[in-house]
């Protein structure tokens, strides 16, 4: 029988923070907005001789921040090391990082691909909680743009700080990793520490992956697959290397210890260095900052700072909401939706059930649809809360109020007025729907026959075209009484 | 009337007073560079345009009676690894040979502020990595007392400059004895302040955690004087101190009687120049005579100091110097280059001199995986000891005393061929920098018509007892007061 094989995932992130100025100089961190490359620089910056680093103190209050949010302990000794290798990204030939002393350690994430994740092969086997060894502070690299014979260097992006947080290797399945990357993800921009936009490179992963026998619990050979820039490169990757292994093993083979590269176009990891060629980093303590020592004080205060997290506001939801934990943990992937939500729901009379239904369909499809964040939204929770409203209050059928929506959302406007102006509002009146139903059974015999002979289904075919003559105005409940009405008579 | 060996309050009387200007003063340093140097060769460039401009403002501020302080219209001279905007800055390395600095040293802003005047820059041991000058990729530096003997290092064209009378005042930089050590070969007084005492921003750098700016001069009183402008904390040094500077020269007449002078019995021993020895007796017995009580005292791990302070070096300048790199500024090498990493060993092969090379790869050596615990962690944890045996010696005595090196100013070329040989000139001056406390020296007699240096240590921030003493010593004695004949 062919063994069956479990993956070992550990993650690497790295998280730009977002401060105002570098890890170490005074030069704008915001290297996206510069208006030419090399204009926000200075001598520290690009490792001018004799420029000394100033630690940044929001970098280390954010550092901090997110440790704490993963369950870490601060140390309140820690110190900056030298991480040295050459590479013309690199002015100084060393990166100032944290080596021995992080500023936080020891902490951890629970996820819940296990349980919510159907993918999950039966093979894989998914523990809730992953580690998280260390969070610690370092400094981003310059830009290299390489041309046919020659690269050039931009230095606006260097020394802007940078998170990188290491979890255990918790993971064995690549739901799991994405389920945790995810995470992470989103806490950093609950934090507001980070903006999560892969694209722009903010955040960055690297995967450590080895497989084993399933049920044996050795530490096989890993290999690091460097340079990951989006949730699917990490899922694609990790799943391609898991596989990689799974049949070296499978033909005999041993599993080499190497970094990799991720080949996106090809769908293959590449061999970038071998055990033998990997760096010697040479760390050791860096001279120009003495270590930082944080007081408990300090660690409260930062502490206070922390808001809501995901998990607790999901909790929250189901309870205070009476939501569903899946749709509460969509509502609460993301802090500016979740604050959208509770803004229309204590703007509204709806249940907020309703209110849910509304932003989790309508409202995310248009966001998916237009790629706009939550945050673009210029419709105000009151005019939302106003139209769901109305639909509650049947002044307007919920297809039409979807028409409104959209209105509202794109040139904004009063609801009421958007309704009034294009005769969208719901009519209940009876005599009016009778009329309709009536000339609806009339013009289709054939149909009425069918749905005589036995064919019920078409009672909401006949309550459609009702719809569709009035405009999606006429009440469906009473279209459907009344059809239904009318129909039995012409049974007899 | 000699203005090119006036002590900088003799030279601040005469300007206040309108008797001479800071243009006069400045130009007469200048012909005398012009004359004297090429003996000794002490700067590798003479500012002279900078010079009679900031020389012109200063005038302008004495005539206005405007921001004058104790140094405007100084001239002076700075070592050539601290940074000076518009003017090169080398530290004596082929690597650095066109390297002008964008931004200046805060040392630098602190002096132009002051209204000093930069004459130009002196001649080093390549990045400060000697003791006699002659690793300089430029030329070596001549000891005015006799020009066949090197000025000592690596602040050998400081120590030389003043010694000649080629500037009323120079920066200095002591890492392991950079500057007491040419201080003592050439009969000047010089301070390494307490690490952090003064800002390191714009100091190319040796060795982060010991290097240490301060002034040389021809007095105690006058390297006062200039530590006061030059000392505090600077937000751009994270290592600065943030207690204030005290006004040493105000409190610089204070007695030393019943001060306790300490004397580290491990400092005289056996392999010390005859004449070294009977000056530093000699020493003593004159502190003796002020009032202060004398203890011998004991500095356990002094033998260890030499190898503990090489070791951090050359790990730390491994890093140090990793920048020069040649894709930014000074040298660069690319012809014929496969790759960037080509690019860097070319520059690197080209732009380092011998020793230089040397010491970046037993650095690297001694930072590698599995030799990290045994070489650059052992050092470090020696270091601590190094430092309580100074405090245990200071809480005993307020002060020690040390010669600066077992022998006078040795010959040009004695002992290039054998760097241990050479790294051993250091054996007294190494110690404080692990330690960072304080050390001053000053001249202490003549041996063999050679200066004779010795130091004083004091304990962390106390700068102002070693001036105290130092000053109380060159009221009675006139050591410092001799020039050397060229």
């Amino acid at each position: 029988m062919k063994p069956t094989y479990e993956p070992v995932i550990g993650l690497e992130i790295h998280a730009e923070l977002i401060t105002n100025s570098k890890m170490f100089c005074g030069c704008s961190a915001d290297y996206a907005s510069a208006p030419e490359p090399n204009t926000n620089i200075c001598p520290v910056c690009t490792g001018l001789p004799g420029a000394m680093p100033v630690a940044n103190k929001k970098a280390i209050e954010l550092a901090a921040l997110v440790g704490l949010a993963l369950n870490c302990s601060v140390n309140k000794h820690n110190t900056f090391a030298r991480k040295n290798y050459y590479y013309p990204d690199l002015p100084k030939g060393y990166q100032i990082s944290q080596y021995e002393l992080p500023i936080c350690e020891k902490g951890w994430l629970d996820i819940d691909s296990g349980s919510s994740s159907g993918a999950a092969s039966a093979t894989y086997r998914d523990p809730s909680r992953v580690r998280i060894r260390r969070v610690h502070i370092e400094e981003d690299t310059a830009k290299l743009f390489h041309e046919k014979n020659y690269a050039l260097v931009d230095f606006n992006r260097a020394g802007v700080p940078l998170l990188e947080i290491v979890s255990e290797p918790d993971m064995r399945s690549v739901e799991a990793a994405l389920d945790y990357a995810t995470k992470v993800r989103a806490i950093l921009r609950y934090l507001g520490v980070n903006s999560g936009n892969m694209e722009k490179g903010v955040l960055r992963f690297e995967a450590n992956i080895s497989v084993r026998p399933f049920g044996s619990d050795e530490f096989r050979t890993r290999t690091e697959i460097k340079n990951l820039n989006s949730f699917r490169a990490l899922t694609r990757a990790s799943a391609y290397e898991i596989e990689r292994q799974i049949k070296i093993y499978e033909s005999g083979g041993t599993v080499v210890q190497e970094t990799l590269g991720w080949d996106d176009v090809r769908g293959v990891t590449t061999s970038q260095r071998s055990k033998e060629e990997a760096h010697d980093y040479r760390y050791f303590p860096e001279p120009d900052l003495p270590p930082l020592q944080l007081s408990d004080s300090w660690i409260a205060e930062i502490k206070s700072r922390l808001p809501e997290l995901p998990e607790a506001k999901t909790k929250r939801f189901v309870e205070q909401y009476e939501l569903k934990p899946q749709d509460a943990r969509l509502l609460t992937s993301e802090k500016a939706l979740a604050d959208y939500f509770e803004s229309v729901v204590s703007k509204s009379k709806s249940s907020p059930k309703t209110v849910h239904s509304w932003i989790a369909g309508e409202f995310m499809r248009y966001l998916n649809d237009s790629g706009k964040d939550v945050d673009d939204v210029t419709l105000s929770p009151e005019s939302f809360a106003k139209l769901i409203d109305m639909v509650t209050d049947k002044t307007v059928s919920g297809n039409n109020a979807k028409v409104v929506l959209a209105e509202l959302i794109e040139s904004g406007g009063d609801p009421q007025e958007i309704v009034k102006e294009k005769g969208l509002a719901q009519v209940s009146d009876e005599s009016f729907i009778q009329e309709v139903v009536t000339k609806i059974l009339n013009d289709n015999p054939a149909e009425v026959e069918k749905y005589l002979a036995g064919k019920e289904t078409l009672l909401q075919w006949f309550v459609g075209q009702v719809a569709r003559a009035t405009k999606g105005k006429a009440d469906p409940n009473v279209t459907k009484e009344l059809a239904l009405k009318a129909l039995a008579e012409r049974k007899k | 009337m000699q203005l090119t060996t006036l002590t900088i309050r003799e030279a601040h009387e005469l300007l206040t007073t309108k008797k001479i200007s800071s243009v006069e003063l400045t130009q007469a340093m200048l012909q005398r560079i012009r004359e004297i140097d090429p003996k000794i060769k002490s700067y590798v460039t003479v500012s002279e345009e900078l010079a009679l401009e900031q020389a012109r403002k200063a005038d302008e501020r004495i005539a206005k009676g405007e921001n004058v302080t104790p140094l405007t219209g100084i001239p002076f001279s700075m070592k050539d690894c601290i940074s000076t905007r518009g003017v090169r800055t080398t530290c004596s390395s082929k690597i650095l040979e066109n390297y002008v600095p964008q931004y200046n040293a805060t040392v630098t802003n602190k002096l132009a502020e002051a209204g000093a005047v930069l004459l130009g820059k002196t001649n080093m041991d390549e990045f400060g990595m000697g003791s006699s000058c002659e690793n300089s990729a430029f030329f070596n530096t001549h000891n005015p007392w006799d020009l066949d003997r090197v000025p000592g290092g690596s602040s050998g064209g400081s120590a030389a400059a003043m010694s000649a009378g080629l500037a009323t005042f120079t920066i200095g930089e002591d890492t392991g004895g950079s500057v007491r050590m040419p201080a003592g070969f050439c009969n000047v007084t010089g301070i390494k302040p307490t690490y952090g005492r003064v800002s390191r921003y714009g100091l190319i750098a040796l060795v982060s955690s010991f290097d240490s700016i301060g002034p040389m001069s021809r007095d105690a009183y006058d390297c006062a004087t200039v530590l006061e402008h030059i000392a505090g904390h600077d937000p751009h040094d994270s290592t600065t101190y943030n207690s204030p500077v005290p006004n040493y020269t105000k409190h610089i007449n204070k007695p030393v009687q019943g001060m306790k002078l300490g004397i580290p019995k491990e400092y005289f021993v056996a392999g010390m120049e005859a004449g070294v020895e009977s000056a530093l007796q000699e020493a003593i017995r004159q502190f003796e005579k002020l009032g202060m009580e004398i203890h011998e005292v004991s500095l356990p791990h002094t033998k260890y100091g030499l190898p503990v302070y090489y070791l951090l070096l050359f790990a730390e300048a491994s890093a140090n110097l990793a920048r020069m790199d040649g894709t930014r500024f000074g040298l660069s090498v690319s012809e014929n280059a496969k790759d960037v990493i080509d690019i860097y060993l070319k520059t690197r092969h080209e732009g380092f001199g011998d020793e230089v090379k040397r010491r970046i790869m037993l650095g690297a050596y001694a930072l590698s995986a599995g030799y990290y615990d045994a070489y650059y962690l052992k050092a470090q944890k020696v270091r601590t000891l190094l430092r309580r045996d100074f405090e245990s010696a200071f809480s005993k005595v307020d002060l020690l005393l040390a010669p600066t090196c077992p022998t006078t100013a040795f010959k040009l070329g004695e002992k290039t061929s054998d760097p241990l040989e050479m790294y051993l000139s250091d054996i007294y001056v190494v110690a404080t920098n692990p330690a960072g406390v304080p050390a001053l020296a000053l001249p202490a007699g003549f041996s063999n018509n050679m200066p004779v240096g010795m130091q004083l240590i004091g304990k962390h921030l106390d700068e102002q007892t070693l001036f105290q003493v130092a000053h109380a010593y060159q009221q009675v004695t006139d050591w410092h007061k001799q020039f050397p004949n060229i």
